[in-house]
């Protein structure tokens, strides 16, 4: 299975994932209806005090991941508003027809926290890469997905998540913006007005857009909910229908989106985000980032390419 | 105006109500090889009602075991979750009743099954939600069969439950030598080593069974081997 993720590679100062250990047992104790499930990964980062308060609702099943969904499967049908947490790949891909079966299908809830983002670890590989997800969930039906850019905005949305009833995906990464830019109803932000398109960026990839899109004269979107998906400010914004959408995991994940916000409309779209053929390297996410085109540099040149490519 | 469910059935009415799904008077084994261990769960051992089917603190039974579930269908008809109108709709598109349960569909029925291996994690997490929500005295009681245990996440939930001393769980497994790799060393074996009491029952015997759920020290998860005759290959 895996190896303790490396927190060295990470920013300087609480990322969204030590912010997730931090308040997990504030949630609990502040809500006797919640319940977290771990599979080893995060147990340790768990200050102990805290977690011994709500013992009998923090439960560490080992490195088992479709015991930890259907751990949670079966909270949520005593009552409970089970979290469930791993890295994405063991979260959604290793046990995702627990995901389907234990939750879906049972007609529960649940708010499954992945962590490491699509490669917050480069130095770990494939095995570890958790870029999938989001385009996985989308097979399935009633996610709603949260792709907070900053660990205010994953602390927000965590605590709007633990507070329903539905299924909740919320990807933490290690990426982030300067600073938290979510509005506080799921809607997807005006960053910039302009003439010629709009981007979308998702999460952690607003910063970057930003910058890349200086001088482009284009809107620039910022959604940190990306299930369901905000058309109807898409739509409200739009100028020219050339949309471009910017995704820290697979490429052309929210394309369909697009196109059924805009049905009707003529309109192009491209898909920016991580490629997917397995790359087979290790490195540094920057390093990766360049690699699929979504560096500060990538973006302003494929964005500017599409544009240009509308005559 | 549909007249309520007929609750005074016995064990000797539900081959009858069996032949209303399948249409068949002669029944298979492996079509009944849950059906004295369903009955003696519900006639003797779990405190479930059709009218109390939303109590949280009402005992659970979980069929993980999804495939062949008319014999699971019959002891809720004849228990009252179920009408024999209902029992007779068995697999149409307008029934509630498929060949594998939906919970959705069915109140009472506390699982959706179907795919194998999937009732021992659910059982798991509904025997932590009931100690975690003070409803320490309801029971949880999961039956799989002994092929069904071939699937790899049955035993992350039978480790983790015997470390976690689940004592308000039993796991029912209905052997029928369907496994085709076979147990070396006995199904028992494998849940004793993990932490669980074990008995060992003839899954025809009413009154064995009744002892096998009842006999369980208390202090762990229990398992019950319920052996039935061999699936015909």
């Amino acid at each position: 299975m895996t190896s303790t993720m490396d927190n060295e590679t990470i920013t300087s100062g609480e990322n969204q994932r030590d912010r997730f250990y931090r308040i997990l047992p504030q949630l609990l104790a502040e809500d006797d209806r919640l319940a977290a499930v771990l599979a080893e990964i995060g147990a340790s980062y768990v200050d102990s005090a805290a977690a011994r308060a709500v013992s009998d609702r923090l439960i560490n099943v080992g490195i088992r991941e479709q015991l930890l969904i259907g751990v949670a499967g079966g909270l949520a049908l005593t009552g409970l508003r089970p979290i469930a947490h791993t890295f994405a790949p063991f979260l959604i891909e290793r046990p995702f027809e627990q995901v389907k079966l234990d939750l879906g299908h049972q007609g529960v809830g649940a708010v499954l926290v992945s962590a490491g983002g699509s490669y917050d670890w480069p130095e770990g590989g494939e095995t570890h890469f958790g870029y999938r997800d989001v385009a996985l969930l989308d097979t399935l039906q009633d996610w709603t997905v949260h792709v907070p850019g900053h660990p205010d905005e994953a602390e927000a949305l965590l605590r709007t998540s633990v507070r329903g009833d539905g299924r909740v995906y919320v990807r933490l990464g290690g990426d982030a913006n300067s600073r938290p830019l979510a509005g506080r109803d799921g809607r997807m932000q005006v960053l910039r007005r302009g003439t010629r398109g709009t981007v979308i960026a998702v999460g952690p990839m607003a910063d970057r857009t930003v910058a890349a899109t200086e001088g482009l004269d284009v809107t620039v979107l910022y959604a940190a909910t990306i299930r369901p998906f905000d058309g109807e400010t898409l739509r409200a914004t739009l100028d020219a229908p050339e949309v471009v959408l910017v995704e820290p995991y697979l490429r052309g994940t929210s394309i369909a989106e697009v196109t059924r916000s805009l049905a009707g409309i003529r309109h192009r779209v491209s898909g920016l985000g991580i490629g997917p053929a397995e790359a087979r390297r290790y490195g540094t996410r920057a390093e990766h980032d360049v690699l699929h085109g979504i560096d500060e540099a990538g973006l302003r040149r494929q964005i500017t390419d599409f544009l240009d490519a509308a005559g | 105006m549909n007249a309520p469910p007929r609750t005074d059935y016995g064990h000797e009415d539900l081959l009858a109500l069996l032949t209303l799904m399948t249409g068949d008077e002669k029944h298979e084994p492996s079509a009944t090889s849950t059906l004295e261990t369903i009955w003696v769960l519900y006639d003797r051992i779990l405190r479930v009602d059709p009218a109390r089917v939303d109590d949280p603190g009402r005992d659970r039974f979980l069929l993980s075991k999804g495939h062949g579930p008319m014999a699971y269908y019959a002891v809720l008809a004849a228990k009252g979750f179920l009408t024999t109108d209902q029992l007779r709709g068995f697999g149409g598109f307008d029934s509630p009743l498929g060949y594998h349960p939906d919970r959705t569909l069915v109140p009472g029925v506390e699982i959706g099954s179907g795919s194998l291996g999937h009732g021992l994690g659910l059982a798991v997490g509904t025997a932590l939600g009931l100690r975690a929500t003070g409803h320490d005295d309801a029971a949880v009681v999961v039956l799989v069969g002994d092929a069904e245990l071939e699937e790899g996440s049955n035993l992350e939930a039978i480790q983790y439950a015997g470390r976690a001393r689940l004592d308000r769980l039993t796991t029912v497994v209905i052997d029928n030598s369907s496994a085709s790799l076979g147990w070396p060393g006995g199904i028992a074996a494998r849940f004793a080593l993990e932490g669980w009491s074990t008995v060992e029952v003839d899954g025809r015997d009413l009154d064995k069974l009744e002892q096998a759920f009842t006999s369980a020290p208390g202090d762990r998860p229990h398992a019950v081997i319920a052996h039935v005759e061999p699936k015909e290959r």
